[in-house]
């Protein structure tokens, strides 16, 4: 056996002992830092597969972000985890058939799979060059699948109008908090005053090779709101009261300036999302650059929850 | 065995793992969790596809990858979507239990305190 592959073996262990752990463990607040734990492994996987623009999108949403909106969430819920009742031993004896069978018919098919596997990958290199992209992923998100990209910003934008719904009458408008995190130590006081002007820098280089080579809007706009959780968490900045405007345009300017490229796209290309020839690129960092702030505002009100205080007049 | 059918294999196990933890954990919360990595898993099956798909000097099919981003981060919306409603619920009936008995349970009990 290869030195690789042992390696890859164990990653695939502990991969799966991490999400064993998540499901038996005994207090919510483990299960989620195991998750975190998970997350960053699931990254290293991702790279295995020759996929670092997922891998780093699985490591800053997937396994950061999450955790930090589950702590919130399991330090709210803490009171109803000691009444909560165990499922039957005929449950989970149905429900492990089930699981079982649903794996084993998986692992079939991923043992099954065709020698010559179907791809797009000569397609999405072919057309790239005229794009002005480098990194193919970016090409697709942006050029050939631009539309998939546009949707999910509206989902992150109704998603959070949900959760902002969610809050009593009296308290819209009004700050959301992270309350589940130590104020006061010190060690997350100190990370919180070095790491953002590095994390800032590292998200909008992020943003700005993304074009290039692997990176993105996503990845670099969620290192910007880890960056802005950071502060809130320790307290050296509050999150400024969700009726404030200039957020509200923050969180909408991305997919705005978006939907009015692709529509003019009309005029210019002769198709919704079409870039004219030779202004492909140009078009896109704008889409890009606007996406990672709306994206940074977004993420990090997603994770901070509705509003808890009422807005001071 | 080559890696790419190795980490497949984990993928459908994930799938397994988090499946048996939506089913049967009694916590909306942890059924959120579960829920997470049972799309992981789905995630990584996208993954050995596309690293099966490798051509044209890429290392996979770039494809499936950019669908995994936007998937990733509308699993995200999603998640805090869900975790904010088991909040409010939790706020509002002072239980956060998808169980209509015990739920009928809590609320007599806040009912009997108020009167």
């Amino acid at each position: 056996m290869s030195l690789p592959l042992a390696l890859e073996i164990s990653f695939a262990v502990v991969l799966l002992a991490n999400a064993v752990w998540i499901v038996i463990a005994r207090e919510v607040v483990a299960a989620v830092i195991i998750f975190v734990a998970y997350g960053l492994l699931l990254a290293i996987v991702w790279v295995r597969l020759a996929a670092p623009d997922v891998a780093l999108t699985e490591a800053a949403i997937g396994g950061g972000v999450t955790g930090v909106l589950l702590l919130g969430a399991a330090a709210r819920l803490r009171a109803t985890e000691a009444t909560a009742k165990p499922a039957s031993v005929s449950t989970r004896l149905v429900a492990a058939a089930i699981c079982v069978t649903t794996s084993c018919a998986l692992a079939y098919v991923v043992g099954s799979l065709p020698d010559a596997a179907p791809t797009l990958a000569p397609a999405a290199m072919a057309s790239l060059p005229e794009t002005g992209l480098g990194n193919p992923v970016a090409g697709v998100l942006f050029v050939y699948r631009a539309l998939d990209t546009l949707l999910e910003k509206a989902v992150l934008l109704l998603a959070l109008v949900g959760v902002w719904s969610l809050a009593p009458d009296r308290l819209w408008g009004g700050t959301p908090e992270l309350c589940a995190f130590p104020r006061r130590s010190s060690t997350l006081l100190l990370l919180a005053q070095l790491l953002p002007p590095v994390g800032i820098l590292a998200g909008v280089y992020m943003f700005w090779v993304g074009a290039k080579l692997p990176g993105g809007a996503f990845q670099g706009g969620t290192i910007l709101a880890a960056m802005w959780l950071l502060v809130v968490m320790t307290g050296l900045e509050d999150i400024p009261p969700t009726s404030r405007r200039w957020m509200r345009l923050l969180a909408i300017v991305g997919p705005a300036i978006f939907v009015v490229i692709g529509f003019a796209g009309f005029a210019l290309a002769n198709a919704f999302l079409a870039y004219p020839a030779g202004y492909a690129k140009p078009l896109i960092i704008v889409i890009e650059g606007t996406l990672t702030l709306s994206i940074a505002i977004t993420l990090g009100l997603l994770a901070a929850g509705p509003p808890v205080r009422a807005q001071h007049q | 065995m080559n890696a790419t059918a190795l980490f497949g294999f984990c993928a459908a196990a994930l799938v397994g793992i988090g499946l048996y933890g939506l089913i049967t954990d009694p916590q909306p919360l942890r059924k959120l969790l579960a829920f997470n990595l049972l799309g992981s898993g789905v995630f990584l099956l996208f993954g050995v596809v596309a690293r099966r798909g490798a051509a044209a000097g890429l290392g996979g099919d770039p494809v499936p990858h950019a669908l995994v981003i936007t998937g990733i981060v509308v699993a995200f919306a999603a998640t805090a979507m869900a975790a904010a409603l088991l909040v409010r619920l939790f706020e509002e009936t002072g239980h956060a239990t998808l169980d209509s008995d015990a739920a009928q349970d809590g609320n007599t009990v806040t009912d009997g305190e108020s009167s």
